[in-house]
């Protein structure tokens, strides 16, 4: 089970960072990861990925900047506390492609949606064995 | 000597927790089936009828096994090969 408290706090500056990489690419889908230590809940390290699909309906990490991003967390002690991507034409929802391969069982699915030119939905969500259960999120200036 | 295998935090509970395991084969394919003999089940969440599921990356030391052998890439004492969920999804 996910541990943690049913929530995602993040700093705000992470958040603009996220919703930033999701106007950037847009109309493509863009994708990343937050690092932050293990066990902590943490999200601090911004990591963007680059979507090996380039589709505005699909992302995919590419498997090689994975691994090298992947072995860094591991030799620094961090993991994957947020994955983010975001919906380029849908609401920020996990679809039942998000579901299938959420596999990363303690981390905070970030979705945004860039649907909207002025405003951006930004959302997160657990799913562990192919269920979605959303959660509040707490933007904070810096972590306590 | 044997070949490490590293284990993503979903599939750990294939392993008793463990984050790495030890294994033998020539190939990435026996290496799995010798895995499977003391992880009963890992080799299901790793490989379908087709070859190895689309939802995981396997690598052997720096490169993804999709680029070399796949299933029949060789395997030897000393390498590492590192098992990873495939990060994906999407609107569709």
């Amino acid at each position: 089970m996910p541990y943690g408290e049913a929530m995602l706090t993040i700093a705000r500056e992470l958040v603009d960072k996220i919703v930033a990489h999701g106007r950037a690419d847009h109309p493509d889908e863009a994708c990343g990861v937050i690092a932050g230590p293990v066990g902590s809940d943490r999200p601090e390290r911004f990591i963007p990925m680059e979507n090996a699909e380039r589709s505005p309906t699909f992302y995919r990490f590419d498997s090689m900047e994975q691994f090298r991003v992947w072995r860094e967390m591991d030799d620094r002690d961090e993991e994957p506390v947020v994955i983010y991507h975001s919906h380029t034409a849908t609401e920020a929802y996990p679809s039942r492609t998000d579901v299938s391969y959420a596999s990363e069982p303690n981390a905070h699915y970030v979705l945004v949606s860039t649907a909207s030119e002025d405003d951006v939905e930004f959302r997160s969500y657990r799913i562990v064995e192919g269920v979605i259960t959303e959660e509040p999120v707490k933007i904070v200036e810096a972590y306590g | 000597m044997a070949i490490e295998i590293r284990i993503p935090t979903i599939l750990r509970t294939y392993t008793g927790g463990a984050k790495a395991v030890d294994g033998t084969g020539a190939t990435l394919e026996e290496l799995i089936g010798d895995l499977e003999s003391r992880h009963p089940g890992l080799r299901d969440r790793l490989v379908d009828d087709s070859g190895l599921r689309r939802f995981v990356n396997v690598y052997l030391n720096d490169e993804d096994v999709r680029f070399l052998g796949g299933l029949s890439t060789p395997v030897a004492d000393g390498d590492t090969v590192t098992v990873l969920p495939a990060v994906a999804g999407g609107a569709r």
